[in-house]
């Protein structure tokens, strides 16, 4: 398969084409200073004690003996926090920094301990003297519903941590109205978000009012807010500050852990720094994780193939707590109205506690789940149909509307443009779709199938509350220039974005520009790395405050040229006048100008979005209506797949294309990569690897080898199509790249399994033993047909 | 009871006292402070604690600091000679072979290990010398492409 070309687009000086990353170097050296690489004099280290049941009541916690061990500088429980409670919104604040009367999963923590030494800290947590009294728990959401089941939270009755039930045109007459109806029910798998880098903070408080947090954290306002509330502190004395972060992709680097709470409770006891890092062990089995899903879908459609209805029910296991699981079930079920016209939707869900670790966001987050359903049984219909997967795609994509015209979707979802057609398009001439047909598909035992999918993801993600993201660019005489954000990097790129959208509007290089990472003392506020939202919204501010920077230098050049600030420009560091451009300077004259002449100028721009919250308002999560992206990116998706026969086992093979509408690709290079990460890891081998094995709230597979991650040898060499539409509210045109290439790998993955071996695998992932068993029921249900 | 440890690390002998069931990955981060090492999984699984070990690729949480008594470590932060990168250095950032850069050193220190071994490896051989590190975020490609560019010449050592 040919490899993705480096292209270039627009007619810009900066964006558009590969960019080089402004951490590159760093990064390539050892130089990038994760969490865990701080250090400081005087630092201790932090344990976190855990709870050996899944649901126990707590009686009592002697620390008697770990604060003798020497060595222990200070042991915290979770009453220090002094009834302090959190969560995703006032009304589901449910967890506790420690557990103080109850756990509800194995291993949450109960107490912390710091100490001179790893291994100290690690003898101390041992001698931590618990009392409790087991509960009978519940481990899936079969047990969680029924009546009379053990209750995780007492005052949640039947377990119900979330449900919706919305309803939108009237599904039963399109029902009755349909030449086809089929219903089909799918489920999804508990996966890991699969960050390297375990979570890591460290702490101190400069003096008794002030704190300070150094924590692996991809949205740092989390912990803001958090800590100051906890702690009792204004805002103004809480100091997150963010080193270079490994990965997220959703869930706990966007909340709070035992071990934040308890490195902040420690260094307060002790008036030293500490530290905690998270092992690989505790992440994945106390980290939140992906939620396990059961979706059923029936379908109702014409002769020809148009889509009339859809009604979607999901069920969902959300572990112990309800942190993200409101907005899991609104992703799951909002946009089941794009990218293909549905002009009637019904959604019913029900999201139940159990006694699991915690379910929450991941890359893909909700729709990975009802487009893998919806799009696997898309194809089921068309072979029902006899026809095409891509000609059914094709008959029921929404269109890419008119410039200055809207599509809006039967629940009220705006969509300004819509590269779907054309993804759709460009996929199918890339890989042969048309001449596929009648190819050989069995080789020995080994059989190829090709799958199609298509998929959509909400982009610049509005939610209640403060959504704007900002930015301060501060201009030092010498002409560089001191970028301050509020928005995270947590690898995706977004700093270099940042960088390269104020240096476009500035007329200057990328590599006059410094980013400084969030510290929350001095840049500016921002809601944080999740729901794709930061290019697109952070990527406004950017411009917004470069903008401004640039019309106080234009009043300055304009009066040392003698013409209206209008009639000057910047490019390449050259500041001319438009009609005369002998009229120059330099940039590092006009800089030092405005610095210097008396009496001097202190040139700080500023800028936030406006657009996520202006545009139509927000989405209603008790409805189902409105808006939760600012715009919306389109994918399709073809990925070939060799099936063993004799195994069961699925493999990827390079014949893998995937278009992706992000819009405007601000920089190509990073585009590609995210749209093939988030393809392969959380798409791809969403669908052929992973998944937690549990046992009573026990995590079976709590390591990286057990717990099948994917590896190079695995991995298809995709190709990346650039889809373009422009989008009107995104910079530049552009909209996100990083969550709609994780929604269109596992139907397509699933498709072309049926494709190659005429079995359906509705359950992912797609492992050796599944896939087996159901080539074996296939033939056996071909031979008793044949003895018949 | 502490117990005496004498290696080299990117050229620089270091004697230190330390726990004898500490890992060279400890010694390396907390002992010699050189944290370009990255300690990822702890159980020698994902690999981004990978240095190498009289020239080979090993994990470095894979074993006691002791047992590389007297041996001669190479980390990332040894890969370069100065302000000059090393080809595969280069070739990674030409390629945007990284995105969050946790899994970077324990990848360039396995396909520098390899390219030690076998110059010219074949695109499954960079596969499989690559394969006991782990990267989440970019798929692998763009890691093959600049591995395969240094191996195509592309890229020379730095004079």
């Amino acid at each position: 398969m040919a490899e993705t070309k480096s292209e270039v687009f627009g007619n810009f000086s900066i964006l558009g084409k590969a960019i080089p990353r402004v951490d590159a170097r760093a990064k390539v050296t050892g130089e990038a200073k994760y969490a865990a690489d701080y250090e400081f004099a005087d630092m201790l280290w932090g344990q976190i004690k855990r709870s050996p049941y899944p649901h126990a009541r707590i009686l009592n916690i002697d620390t008697s003996k770990a604060e003798r061990l020497p060595g222990v500088k200070a042991v915290t429980t979770g009453k220090d926090f002094g009834g302090f409670k959190w969560g995703w919104s006032g009304p589901t604040r449910d967890e506790e920094p420690l557990a103080v009367e109850k756990v509800r999963y194995l291993y949450e923590g109960v107490a912390a301990v710091a100490a001179v030494d790893e291994d100290t800290a690690n003898e101390a947590c041992d001698l931590i003297e618990v009392e409790y009294e087991p509960l009978p728990g519940v481990f899936d959401v079969l047990e969680a519903m029924k009546p009379g089941a053990p209750l995780v939270h007492e005052n949640r009755p039947g377990n119900i941590c979330v449900e919706y039930h919305w309803n939108f045109g009237d599904v039963d007459k399109a029902f009755a109205e349909s030449y086809l109806v089929r219903e089909d029910t799918f489920q999804t798998p508990r996966m890991a978000k699969g960050y390297l880098e375990p979570p890591a903070v460290v702490s101190y408080w400069p003096d008794s009012n002030h704190v300070v947090y150094i924590g692996a954290k991809g949205s740092p306002y989390f912990p803001y807010r958090l800590l100051s509330r906890c702690f009792n502190l204004p805002l103004s004395n809480v100091r997150i500050i963010t080193p270079i972060i490994g990965s997220d992709f959703g869930g706990t680097k966007n909340d709070m852990t035992p071990a934040d709470y308890s490195a902040v409770m420690l260094a307060k006891k002790t008036g030293r720094p500490v530290k905690i890092v998270t092992s690989q062990y505790d992440v994945l089995t106390t980290d939140l994780r992906r939620h396990p899903m059961w979706l059923t879908v029936k379908t109702g459609v014409t002769k020809d193939g148009i889509l009339k209805a859809t009604y979607l029910k999901a069920v969902a296991d959300g572990g112990a707590y309800t942190r993200m699981s409101p907005l899991t079930m609104m992703l799951t079920g909002c946009l089941t109205t794009l990218p293909y016209k549905l002009p009637n939707y019904k959604y019913d869900c029900y999201n139940y506690f159990t006694n699991n670790p915690s379910s929450a966001a991941m890359r893909g987050h909700g729709l990975y789940h009802s487009r893998f359903a919806a799009d696997v049984q898309l194809d089921m219909i068309a072979e029902e149909l006899g026809l095409d997967p891509v000609e059914i795609r094709m008959k029921n994509a929404i269109e890419n509307p008119e410039p200055g015209k809207v599509y809006t979707a039967v629940n009220d979802v705006h969509v300004a443009t819509c590269g779907v057609q054309e993804c759709i398009e460009k996929v199918a001439e890339a890989v042969n779709w048309k001449a596929r047909k009648g190819k050989k598909k069995v080789e020995g035992s080994k059989a190829y199938g090709m799958g199609f999918a298509a998929a959509t993801y909400n982009s610049g993600t509005k939610l209640s509350a403060h959504n704007a993201c900002a930015a301060i660019i501060r201009v030092c005489e010498d002409g560089s220039v001191n970028y301050l954000t509020g928005a995270t990097d947590v690898g995706q790129g977004s700093d270099t974005i940042m960088c390269a959208i104020a240096a476009e509007v500035l007329g200057i290089g990328l590599e006059d520009i410094d980013l400084k990472r969030v510290d929350t003392a001095f840049t500016p506020v921002d809601p944080g790395s999740y729901g794709s939202r930061v290019t697109v919204l952070a990527g406004q501010a950017a411009r917004n405050a470069a903008l401004d920077v640039k019309q106080q230098l234009l009043e300055v050049a304009a009066q040392q040229f003698g013409v209206k600030p209008e009639d000057v420009e910047i490019k390449n560091k050259q500041v001319f006048v438009k009609s005369n451009p002998t009229r120059n300077m330099s940039w590092e004259r006009l800089v030092r100008t405005a610095c210097y002449d008396t009496p001097g100028k202190v040139i700080i721009g500023r800028g936030y979005s406006t657009q996520g919250i202006s545009l139509l308002g927000l989405a209603d999560f008790s409805k189902g209506v409105g808006d939760i992206g600012t715009n919306y990116s389109f994918t399709a998706e073809a990925n070939e797949v060799e099936v063993d026969t004799e195994t069961g086992v699925v493999k990827c093979t390079d014949n893998s294309v995937i278009a992706h509408d992000c819009g405007f690709p601000l920089n190509t290079q990073a585009v590609e990569s995210q749209v093939q990460g988030g393809a392969y890891h959380q798409g791809i081998a969403a669908a052929i690897y992973e998944e937690f094995k549990m046992d009573s709230g026990q995590t079976l597979n709590a390591n990286l080898i057990d717990y099948k991650r994917p590896r190079a040898y695995e991995a298809p060499m995709t190709q990346v199509i650039h889809v373009l539409t422009n989008d009107p509210y995104g910079p530049f045109g552009a909209k996100e790249a990083s969550e709609g290439s994780c929604c269109s790998a596992p139907p397509a993955i699933v498709n072309a399994i049926y494709n190659a071996t005429g079995v359906w695998i509705k359950d992912l992932p797609t492992q050796p033993e599944k896939v087996f068993w159901a080539l074996k029921a296939k033939k056996e249900e071909k031979k008793g047909r044949k003895k018949k | 009871m502490k117990k005496e440890l004498k290696l080299k690390v990117n050229g620089q002998p270091y004697e230190l006292y330390i726990k004898p069931k500490t890992l060279l990955v400890q010694v390396l981060r907390d002992h010699v402070g050189l944290t370009g090492t990255k300690r990822g999984c702890n159980d020698s699984s994902c690999g981004a604690c990978t240095i190498m070990l009289n020239g080979m690729a090993v994990k470095s949480c894979s074993i006691l600091a002791l047992q590389a008594n007297g041996c001669e470590v190479v980390t990332v932060e040894g890969l370069a000679k100065g302000n000059k990168l090393s080809p595969l250095q280069r070739a990674f950032l030409d390629h945007g072979s990284y995105q969050c850069g946790f899994c970077t050193p324990g990848m360039l220190m396995s396909s520098t290990a390899l390219l030690a071994e076998n110059p010219k490896p074949t695109k499954e051989e960079i596969k499989e010398g690559i394969d006991g590190n782990i990267c989440r975020c970019t798929g692998y490609n763009s890691i093959i492409r600049a591995v395969t560019a240094v191996v195509k010449g592309e890229y020379k050592e730095a004079k």
